[in-house]
């Protein structure tokens, strides 16, 4: 049983951790971060490289007065989470690449029934089976996109340990506030990679508005979010994925319903960037800009240290909604340089709102990129005549 | 609290053909719950997608109406944060056992404490009539345009087999039976499984020379060959007659369930 002993350190007793100072890799911190957020259920299946993720709250939960559950697969985790939650438990799944195409069916099924729970995704190298011991950024469209039909929703991208563990704070709390799924998109890099990190004391928690007496279920107010009507107390509600009226039942063939549906469920988020924005913004009067989030970020910070006051910096904590007016703070911009662990995907997002030249900087394979290339891709941008130019490192 | 309060009065009509199985046997589950005396806030419905999925709806109490397949992982997650709740989950044959097939049998190796009443109707009704894992042999949908080939589930010995507590079959017919057999599910912990032959006249009966309901019925009248015949008969060596079905109660054991309260 020596796997067993390694997680009875003496950390792991039957309290709150906050308040101290730990050397954890971001997969823990990311599980402390929940159970501080007061996550109380965790519906899981094993992929590398987010399984520590899952071991530390199967390891956590039960001491807590919490849930740990290993479902069959992760459709059938996402399912959990989802029930869960309308049980009136902070829900929380992880997984990687392979298992976040699996949830997508009933990613799509929380966000039409507007359902508060966190997932986390740490990214490997895909397609398919990829790279599983590999960094990547390669689902952040699929976090946006992934599921069919259309629908709004909130991701995160951490860049440190102590990020993994304050983002996913953070997400609970979106996810409570919007009634939304929200994604944690974390890497290998990031997920495995041990740092200092503070357990911060009394996290700030955001919870979410339950339902009150005459308000219908899927009422509105006036930020476009409904009331939570959490099974149990004697609400007595219907949820259903088919679109729905303010009753919550199923009314199918009215257009003009529909699309007023699916037009609040956009707008709550879409309408909301502003308070949806946590970004860095570092030399905004800066010629050329960095734009970037997550693992790359660290790169992109050391460029800076190395050279002050030479390049501008745009680090997205939340990368959807895409924070687009914060592209304006540049204004003497004449490149945005975009290093990402995939073949360019937020880059086409940076170009939909802006008419400075992008330099896409992708890196496949795992590696971080070095500041070396960054550097490259900076040099890149003082020639480029193309609206985007991508630079083979 | 009366039977009537437990139907969500402002969503009837229910949406089921005339002739349909599917209200008897929300019946005989509304019977039942009522019978016991649960508290409405203390009973959840969840559903999946289908003909039989929409019975949640048509409840008064929480009602979860989910993807195709996927009830018993939401109901999974309802049950294991609110253990007290009394978890109902209603399926269909192809909910249940096609593209939720992996979610039956490990709900049933958990053993969690959920009551399950699968509308088996042998086909996908809601799509048209198309074959599911319960057609039989030979019968015509409208993908077994020349009958069906594959062999049928027996969805009874795949929920004994994977570890449900209680497991019963019974039939639209057989109302009685099945309005105790659910009381015996929802009182058993651990996860009960009560199959309900239903009858589609409309998608099954009218590609089969069963075009009228009562036709149906009186198949399932004249073929249930009750357990104890049926054991009897098995242990005489006379095999069951072809085109009949045995309906009863099959397991009632008290292996240690998961999602049960603790005293």
């Amino acid at each position: 049983m020596g796997g067993r002993k390694t997680l009875r350190t003496k950390e792991s007793g039957d309290r709150i951790l906050t308040g101290k100072t730990e050397f954890y890799n971001g997969n823990t911190a990311c599980a402390e971060g929940a159970i501080a957020a007061g996550c109380r259920f965790f519906a899981g299946y094993p992929i590398t490289p987010s399984t520590e993720i899952a071991e530390r709250m199967a390891s956590r939960l039960p001491k807590i007065g919490g849930t740990f559950v290993q479902m069959e697969d992760e459709l059938a985790s996402m399912a959990a989470i989802v029930g869960g939650s309308w049980a009136g438990a902070r829900s929380m799944t992880a997984t990687s690449g392979p298992g976040f195409s699996l949830m997508m069916e009933n990613i799509g099924y929380a966000a039409i029934t507007e359902t508060p729970c966190v997932v986390v995704n740490v990214q490997r190298g895909g397609p398919s089976t990829g790279q599983p011991t590999m960094a990547a950024q390669g689902d952040m469209m699929q976090a946006r996109y992934g599921s069919h039909g259309d629908y709004s929703i909130i991701a995160l991208s951490p860049s440190s340990v102590q990020e993994m563990f304050d983002l996913t704070v953070k997400a609970f709390n979106l996810a409570d506030r919007f009634r939304t799924p929200v994604f944690l998109m974390a890497d290998e890099t990031i997920g495995h990679m041990r740092e200092k990190i503070l357990l911060r004391e009394n996290v700030e928690i955001i919870p979410r508005r339950e339902l009150k007496e005459g308000e219908l279920p899927c009422e509105p107010d006036e930020n476009g979010i409904p009331g939570f009507g959490t099974f149990g107390n004697g609400h007595n509600i219907h949820i259903t994925g088919l679109t729905h009226n303010e009753k919550g039942y199923p009314a199918t063939d009215s257009a003009e319903l529909h699309e007023a549906m699916v037009r609040r469920q956009v707008d709550k988020i879409e309408k909301h960037r502003l308070e949806l924005t946590d970004v860095d913004i570092v030399n905004p009067e800066a010629e050329i800009v960095f734009i970037s989030y997550g693992a790359p970020t660290r790169t992109v910070r050391q460029l800076l240290a190395d050279e002050p006051g030479k390049y501008g910096h745009l680090n997205l904590r939340i990368v959807w909604p895409f924070p687009d007016h914060c592209l304006e703070q540049f204004t003497n911009a004449k490149a945005f340089v975009v290093p990402e662990m995939n073949l360019g995907q937020i880059a086409k997002e940076v170009r939909q709102y802006t008419n400075v030249k992008i330099i896409t900087a992708p890196k496949l394979g795992g590696a971080l990129h070095t500041v070396n290339e960054l550097k490259t891709a900076a040099k890149a941008a003082e020639t480029a005549t193309r609206p985007v130019t991508e630079v083979r490192l | 609290m009366t039977l009537e309060d437990w139907y969500r009065q402002d969503r009837l009509p229910h949406i089921y053909c005339a002739g349909c199985g599917n209200g008897t046997i929300l019946n005989a589950t509304l019977r039942a719950v009522d019978a016991l005396g649960y508290d409405i806030n203390e009973t959840t419905f969840v559903s999946g997608i289908g003909c039989s999925s929409r019975a949640g709806g048509y409840t008064s109490a929480d009602s979860l109406h989910t993807t195709h397949g996927r009830a018993l992982a939401f109901a999974t997650g309802v049950k294991l944060v609110k253990p007290k709740q009394h978890v109902i989950v209603f399926t269909g044959d192809g909910d249940c056992s096609a593209i939720g097939g992996n979610h039956f049998i490990h709900a049933c190796r958990r053993n969690i404490d959920l009551t399950v009443v699968c509308m088996n109707n042998n086909i996908y009704g809601m799509t048209g009539g198309q074959g599911s894992p319960c057609t039989p042999k030979g019968s015509i949908t409208t993908t077994t345009p020349y009958g069906m080939q594959e062999q049928p589930f027996d969805l009874c010995k795949l929920a004994e087999a994977a570890g449900a507590n209680y497991v019963a079959r019974w039939t639209s017919f057989h109302v009685k039976e099945l309005s105790e057999a659910i009381k015996t599910g929802l009182e058993t912990p651990g996860l009960a499984f009560i199959e309900v032959l239903a009858q589609c006249p409309t998608a099954y009966g009218n590609k089969n020379k069963l075009r009228q309901p009562t036709q149906m019925i009186e198949v399932f009248k004249n073929n249930a060959v009750k357990k104890a015949k049926a054991d009897r008969d098995a242990a005489a060596g006379i095999p069951l007659e072809p085109g009949k079905f045995i309906v009863g109660e099959f397991v009632r054991r008290a292996n240690p369930p998961l999602g049960v309260v603790k005293e």
